[in-house]
């Protein structure tokens, strides 16, 4: 063991944010779920106590995966990916209900959520399989396996029913466009996610007149306009077109009606005020809350403790999903800013980490993580400050709830170590 | 390209949050927080509404307890409508119309259902309102009259309208506010202040405790008690004098400025705007547009003064110099303009500034008038001179007193006869009518007893008002406590005073003499017209009159005016007389008089315009 070596090669700059963000996480659900009665911080019957020792066993772990062997990771994926698949699929079984999602085993004192623990090991495995010798990302049945990596999990999560924890695994994309799948790939989503919006905001024959006219300008300004290729370009026109009016098929046939009622909310599509009425009385409510919890924040916000809509519990999940509305509200303007700098350096500093590992399979989950991190933060904020449509899933670090915790923490803190023993591995 | 495109997320994604964080936090944030946080309830603790006294402090207006009966519409379950209708009082409809209108305004809020129910109707609701969920009976608190006179002094208080709550932040929708007279005039010394609570409320609308521990919470302050200058006998002795008689009258202490009485006939009981039938009342007294109970006449009505605008042209003319108390013009029964003959009543001969007022000549003012401006090189310049003095007596403009309302009536300028005619388009025969108080001088009555005011105190006066004392502050506005001097000087008074004393002794109201008591006096006889069918008909004579007494040392001053009610010295000549009486004596000695005029009433004269039919005017009917 180089214990020593170790301490002093850790990324102490990532382990300060990651300590600023829990702590600051801390204050706020001791803030959201502090009640009249008057309990010490350490009483383990009230959330902030419970939320407290479950910070201590993240770093119980932190410090286990620290004096670890580096490559343990790396040996052991493959069987930490089957583990978790065995728990996945475990929960049809013995899996304990909360809020109408069997997505726990009780464990008695704390309740096990293996889809946390299943991020970790996708990435993991993720890793280890792009970054063996044999594997090659550009060819087809290399591609494919990978996507079934990730997609056993995310077949597992939907029908537990968590769809907003499945989703997250496709940001582990990420990693194999940095490891050279064609950013058609991403080109194309990014296409399919921008026709189905703007149809379902603007209709079928405007999505259409666009493309027409875009498809002109297109050609307008391009010097050398008999030399493109027109047969790509008018496959990419029909295809647009058809995706465009199967959109309404979809949205009506396919999605339920709670998920149109989010997009509906979030794209303003419902005219009918009745239902609309309805619809911000029930999905909206969280949002509306959330929003008008931020706004009274102002600049300096209420001051700690002194939030009327945090004590008064006006936003549902607010300890956990909806965290940071309570940030706003009591911290104003100058905390959210602050949590959302912090943020951004923090991910910054990782992608710089992982830039710079020799070994592929480091610099891979480094990615994975990085990934299922930002696409956590990115979902939570953007849906509790009304950017995007409600999808229940944590802030890292700073949301209450112990799995959370613990598998973001053990996430993180394997990459540290990796990080740690890149100049080793040579 | 592949290495950046994570960390240009990462920084795009971050801009955008601060961005939409900015937006909401920063520009989005609306500084009255408190109000419009639904995690915080303010209730409110209203003060008694402060009373009001008399002079001699007798209560005019207390308060008595009412009951609201409040719906909160989401908290209501169905019920039966028909029976509950039964025990409110109210029809289905409108129970549904108000039930709407509940929860438009907000389905969590308490809302007004039927307001002010009498005492028997709250008895007889109490015992069953628990059978109703998210009804309840709130007590408050409503005006208590102990007088049945004085309503355009007094005014009324009304629950806040939407403007209201627009422009003054201080009201909530169902508060009362003072809507006229002294209500309107004192409403933030007489309402108080109201104290509020804070209380933190959860989601489910739970109270769970003051907000930050109760630090921003106010205890009520009481509404100050209001004496005012009214002197409720004499006041309720006028009305009674008013029934069945349109016109104004004001009482004025010279010595003070204090409004004694101030009466609109027809007037109203105040506590009609009391109570259930308030609305019903209220409209009905605001369309009577006919005799318009509603519109005070003491300040508001603007008739041309008639003769005793000419005290004033007499003084004028004193002060300028042109005439002295010998001055004599011949009256021809009339007197000449150009060609044109007017006439005059005072039976013809050599008049001088005595004879001239107590007989009252329009000969001998239209001479002294015709002096006045010739006396400058311009006809408009000796305009200017006599609009100076007669602005001086407050005429022509606000008087500034403390009722909400008022006219300023007028002194026709240059300008005003320029706009009206084209400039150079009018002559002295023009003006002349304004020797006598006809043409375009108009007064309001409160302008007629303050300028008797003014020469009962030989040069000036205190602007009128009705104020005697706030809570226990020690003074009133000093703006009424200070002397508003004339431009004539004080000698010239005298023998204008001696004069109007005449009118009494041998002139125009020399029936009207009260035994014991020197009044010096002016009668006033208006002729007035109106369109009937588009055509301009003469109605009967408008009656005027103001006198104060005693002559030395003068304790009233007073101006009526009674609309058609014929000569000065009938009408408005008798009720002046028995006003004096009853305010300088105590009692009425002249039974007879004071019994004809509480009997005789005017509608006859009102009701000729509107008969269709062709009438007499200034008949002697008596």
């Amino acid at each position: 063991m180089s214990g020593k070596s170790t301490l002093k090669r850790l990324d102490w700059l990532t382990i300060l944010l990651y300590v600023i963000l829990v702590a600051f996480g801390w204050v706020n659900i001791y803030s959201t779920t502090l009640t009249e009665e008057a309990h010490s911080i350490f009483d383990f019957s009230t959330r902030y106590g419970k939320q407290l020792f479950f910070i201590g066993v993240s770093l119980v772990g932190a410090v286990i995966i620290l004096s670890l062997e580096s490559n343990f990771f790396e040996r052991f994926s493959s069987v930490f990916y089957i583990v978790c698949i065995v728990l996945l699929i475990g929960l049809f079984l013995f899996g304990k209900t909360i809020a109408g999602a069997t997505s726990w085993y009780d464990l008695g004192f704390f309740n096990l959520q293996p889809s946390e623990f299943a991020k970790l090991a996708t990435a993991l495995a993720m890793a280890k399989y792009l970054s063996d010798i044999q594997t090659d990302i550009r060819k087809g049945k290399d591609q494919l396996y990978a996507i079934l990596i990730i997609l056993i999990p995310v077949i597992l999560i939907v029908p537990q029913p968590d769809p907003g924890s499945a989703l997250i695994y496709f940001s582990l994309f990420f990693v194999l466009f940095r490891e050279g799948l064609s950013l058609k790939y991403l080109g194309f989503a990014f296409v399919l996610i921008l026709l189905f919006i703007s149809t379902l905001k603007f209709g079928v024959v405007w999505v259409c007149i666009g493309l027409g006219i875009l498809t002109s300008l297109f050609f307008f300004f391009k010097k050398d306009s008999y030399k493109i290729a027109k047969l790509p370009l008018i496959l990419f026109l029909v295809f647009s077109i058809l995706i465009s009016l199967s959109v309404n098929f979809v949205f009506n046939e396919v999605f339920e009606q709670r998920h149109r009622d989010r997009f509906s909310l979030w794209l303003s599509l419902e005219k009918d005020p009745v239902k609309l009425e309805k619809i911000k009385k029930t999905i909206g409510y969280n949002t509306y809350q959330a929003e008008k919890a931020i706004e009274s924040g102002g600049f300096l916000g209420k001051g700690f403790l002194e939030g009327t809509r945090t004590k008064g519990d006006f936003v549902p999940e607010q300890h956990t999903d909806y965290i940071f509305s309570s940030v706003g509200e009591e911290w104003g303007f100058v905390g959210t800013a602050f949590i959302i700098i912090i943020f951004t350096i923090f991910f910054l500093r990782l992608v710089q980490l992982a830039e710079r590992q020799k070994r592929d399979f480091s610099r891979m989950y480094g990615y994975g993580i990085i990934s299922i991190l930002l696409v956590h933060y990115f979902v939570n904020v953007g849906m509790v400050i009304g950017l995007l449509p409600t999808v229940g899933i944590p802030l890292p670090f700073f949301s209450y709830g112990g799995s959370g915790l613990i598998f973001f923490t053990a996430m993180l803190f394997v990459f540290l170590k990796l990080d740690s023993s890149r100049l080793k591995e040579l | 390209m592949k290495k950046i495109l994570l960390s240009s997320i990462i920084v795009i994604v971050g801009i955008v949050f601060i961005g939409r964080l900015s937006y909401l936090q920063i520009f989005s944030f609306s500084p009255n927080q408190i109000l419009e946080d639904p995690a915080i309830k303010a209730v409110y603790d209203y003060p008694e509404r402060g009373y009001i006294y008399d002079r001699n402090g007798e209560l005019l207006v207390g308060n008595q307890p009412a009951y609201d009966v409040m719906v909160i519409p989401r908290d209501t379950k169905t019920l039966d409508t028909l029976e509950f209708c039964g025990l409110l009082g109210i029809t289905k409809e409108r129970f549904i119309k108000q039930m709407k209108r509940a929860e438009r305004y907000s389905t969590r809020l308490p809302y007004v259902l039927v307001p002010q129910l009498a005492k028997e109707d709250y008895a007889r609701l109490q015992e069953k309102m628990r059978k109703y969920k998210g009804y309840y009976i709130q007590k408050r608190s409503l005006r208590d009259y102990l007088t049945n006179s004085a309503a355009n002094v007094l005014g009324y208080i009304s629950e806040v309208n939407e403007n209201d709550l627009l422009n003054n932040p201080y009201y909530r929708a169902g508060e009362l506010r003072g809507r006229t007279g002294i209500e309107k005039q004192y409403e933030d010394m007489l309402r108080g202040r109201k104290g509020v609570k804070y209380i933190q409320k959860d989601r489910f609308n739970r109270d769970i405790g003051p907000y930050k521990d109760g630090k921003l919470d106010t205890l009520p302050k009481l509404g100050k008690e209001l004496h005012i200058t009214i002197d409720k006998s004499l006041q309720e002795y006028g009305e009674r004098l008013m029934v069945g008689k349109r016109g104004g009258i004001v009482v004025i202490e010279p010595s003070s400025g204090e409004i004694l009485t101030m009466i609109s006939g027809p007037t109203y009981d105040p506590s009609l705007l009391v109570g259930r039938e308030r609305s019903k009342n209220y409209t009905k007294l605001h369309y009577d547009s006919i005799s318009k109970p509603t519109w005070d006449r003491s300040i508001l009505a603007e008739p041309s003064p008639g003769s005793p605008f000419k005290t004033l042209n007499a003084l004028a003319a004193l002060q300028e110099g042109v005439i002295d108390t010998d001055t004599k013009f011949r009256c021809y029964n009339g007197f000449y303009v150009g060609k044109n003959k007017k006439g005059c009543h005072c039976g013809g001969g050599v008049r001088d500034l005595n004879s001239g007022i107590s007989s009252s000549c329009n000969a001998y003012f239209a001479g002294t008038f015709r002096k006045i401006y010739g006396k400058y090189n311009t006809t408009d310049e000796g305009m200017g001179v006599w609009e100076k003095h007669m602005k001086s007596f407050g005429l022509g403009n606000y008087l500034g007193t403390d009722m909400p309302t008022g006219r300023p009536g007028r002194i026709p300028n240059k300008k005003f006869y320029d706009k009206w005619y084209g400039a150079g388009r009018w002559y002295s025969p023009t003006i002349i009518s304004n020797a006598i108080g006809q043409g375009e001088v108009a007064a309001t009555p409160i302008q007629l007893a303050n300028m008797t005011a003014a020469i009962a105190n030989r040069g000036f006066y205190y602007t009128p008002h009705v104020i005697k004392q706030i809570g226990d502050q020690s003074s009133i506005d000093v703006k009424y406590t200070q002397r508003n001097y004339t431009t004539i000087d004080r000698k010239h008074f005298e023998p204008v005073v001696e004069a109007m004393a005449n009118v009494y002794r041998y002139g125009t109201a020399s029936r009207l003499k009260i035994p014991g008591i020197e009044i010096a006096g002016k009668t006033g006889t208006v002729e007035n017209f109106t369109r009937i069918d588009g055509e301009r008909v003469q109605l009967t004579d408008h009656s005027v009159f103001v006198a104060f007494a005693p002559i030395e040392n003068p304790k009233i001053a007073i101006a009526v005016y009674i609309e058609n009610g014929y000569y000065g010295s009938r009408y408005a000549g008798h009720i002046v007389s028995l006003l004096i009486e009853k305010y300088l004596k105590g009692e009425i000695s002249r039974k007879d008089l004071e019994k004809r005029m509480l009997n005789k009433t005017l509608e006859h004269e009102y009701a000729k315009p509107y008969s269709g039919e062709p009438f007499q005017i200034n008949e002697y009917v008596w």
